[in-house]
């Protein structure tokens, strides 16, 4: 057995939304190029969990956290890292496609731009780059200049994608990505991930277990804000620990 | 049962026609007294003339010095308000916490009701004297002071549409901005202000059709001088500076010069109207881009 380096990790993490605790002592441990889910009914904190990664919930008034979250053994809520400079390393693809209203290039680019890169030949490289990774370049490489708002939905995650990619980030962070989706363009992303896992840690949030199943190594299974198990993925659904993930992964709530 | 439901209906259809009706009959007046007008003085004049002297002796009536002063007077409040009251929009949409956010707001609005003659009074006898510190040519009345105290008069009106022009881009393509690794300024300016650039639009042309429209702050301070001129420095005439004038003067109902405040009415109607119908058309192009 080679051993992985572990690439983010969450040490006795605590999260409040006012008075609201979250996220109850979570610890985690995440390998490096490896695809982790994280299942658990509405309102579990699996989504808040995949947001304290890339600092997305600081702007929600009134949400705090105690204890550590790591990227690389480095804590990311320490006082000297900068948010802007953090979700470089750590991009992020939403529920809902959400291209900017601008044309196909000037999305997938928009991150290097904001960066300060202008050379043209370096912009049109990477978006290339990015929209070939994603599997969408031969769809709309014709049509770089059009609106990304007149692509289908499935089309528009997949540029969501490629905007991710382009900044070369270490670690790509998905929230339900499929879940506004068809079941092809379902098939397309799962497929995606699949391929990007050779070169980016993945964390997923997903409502659907046999999506967990197909695309994930490991699984996190959270309840009522509670880490309740974490293993490989095979395991879980084989043989799991915990009565609340066997009645969960057998349809018997949530 | 009916009978009262079938009276409520027809109250209902006829203030709404008696609105219709009103216009109609405004824009019939306004016709009706500008074509007299142009019976005597030919649209060409009325277009070429360098000069605008209806009341003198020797009278032209070139509407253009108004135009000038108008569009001048206009063009200095927007780029007052244009610039503070989206900075204003931003700051309230992006950094504001919403506890200040609530005062504030209701502070910005105040702007908007004080009384245009207290407005005037501030430039006239403020805002002159503050800027003929540093601008020793400034005259008395000039269409600088003028135009910015209108702007600071449009501010509100252009901060609180543009504010909800930018509150009502979807939350998503924030967090798309701030998941790309944008900084704030980045995402307010970068994403927030272009797509909410229509609202933001609307908002300026509504400002611009209000800054046309005024008239007690150009007429205080900005002088009563028809002057075909861009330079702010020196006293000029709006168009609604004149129709003021001639109204509260002794012209004689029914003569020409009485018929030039229609002429003038109308000119300034087709300005608002233009700018009211291209906000309406921007606004119904472009609303529902992200549904």
């Amino acid at each position: 057995m080679n051993k992985k380096t572990t690439k983010l990790e969450a040490k006795e993490l605590n999260a409040y939304y006012g008075d609201f605790h979250a996220l109850k002592s979570i610890n985690i441990a995440m390998e490096e190029k490896n695809v982790t889910a994280f299942i658990g009914p509405s309102g579990c904190g699996k989504s808040t969990f995949l947001r304290t990664f890339n600092r997305m919930n600081d702007y929600i008034d009134g949400f705090r956290t105690e204890g550590d979250i790591l990227l690389d053994g480095r804590d990311i809520y320490a006082k000297d890292v900068r948010v802007d400079e953090l979700r470089k390393e750590v991009g992020m693809v939403f529920q809902k496609p959400n291209p900017f209203p601008k044309s196909i290039f000037e999305n997938v680019v928009y991150g290097l731009k904001i960066q300060g890169i202008k050379n043209k030949s370096v912009l049109e490289e990477a978006a290339e780059k990015s929209l070939r990774r994603s599997a969408l370049w031969e769809e709309v490489k014709d049509k770089l200049n059009q609106s990304a708002l007149a692509l289908s939905g499935g089309q528009q995650q997949r540029l969501c994608i490629a905007r991710a990619l382009a900044i070369s980030p270490s670690v790509l962070l998905m929230d339900e990505p499929a879940s506004a989706l068809d079941p092809l363009s379902t098939a397309k992303i799962e497929e995606l991930i699949y391929e990007l896992k050779s070169e980016y840690t993945i964390v997923i949030v997903t409502h659907n277990m046999q999506q967990a199943g197909r695309v994930s190594d490991h699984t996190a299974f959270f309840y009522m804000g509670e880490l309740v198990e974490f293993s490989k993925t095979k395991t879980m659904f084989t043989s799991p620990q915990d009565n609340r993930t066997q009645n969960y992964i057998t349809g018997r709530f949530g | 049962m009916r009978v009262s439901e079938k009276i409520i209906e027809g109250l209902l259809w006829l203030s709404a026609v008696i609105t219709i009706l009103i216009t109609i009959g405004i824009i019939w007046v306004l016709l009706s007294e500008s074509i007299a007008f142009f019976s005597e003085v030919s649209i060409v004049r009325f277009l070429t003339e360098k000069e605008w002297t209806p009341l003198f002796a020797d009278k032209k009536f070139g509407i253009m010095p108004l135009v000038a002063g108008t569009l001048l007077t206009t063009f200095i409040a927007i780029a007052v308000a244009l610039p503070l009251g989206l900075t204003i929009a931003v700051y309230l949409n992006e950094y504001a916490h919403a506890g200040f956010k609530q005062v504030i707001k209701p502070m910005l609005e105040v702007l908007a009701t004080i009384p245009t003659v207290v407005y005037g009074f501030f430039a006239l006898t403020v805002v002159t004297p503050f800027l003929q510190g540093f601008i020793p040519g400034l005259a008395g009345f000039n269409a600088l002071s003028a135009g910015i105290v209108m702007g600071i008069m449009i501010i509100p009106m252009i901060s609180s549409l543009s504010e909800d022009a930018i509150s009502a881009v979807p939350r998503s393509l924030r967090e798309a901005a701030y998941g790309m690794g944008s900084t704030r300024l980045q995402t307010a300016f970068g994403v927030m202000v272009p797509a909410a650039s229509s609202g933001i639009v609307v908002s300026v042309i509504l400002g611009i059709s209000r800054a046309v429209g005024e008239t007690m702050i150009v007429a205080i301070a900005a002088g009563q001088q028809p002057r075909l001129t861009l330079n702010p420095l020196v006293p000029i005439e709006t168009i609604t500076t004149y129709i003021v004038q001639v109204s509260l003067g002794d012209v004689p109902h029914g003569s020409l010069e009485y018929r030039t405040i229609f002429a003038a009415g109308i000119t300034l109607f087709i300005f608002t109207f233009a700018l009211n119908n291209i906000s309406f058309w921007i606004k119904k192009k472009y609303q529902e881009k992200y549904d």
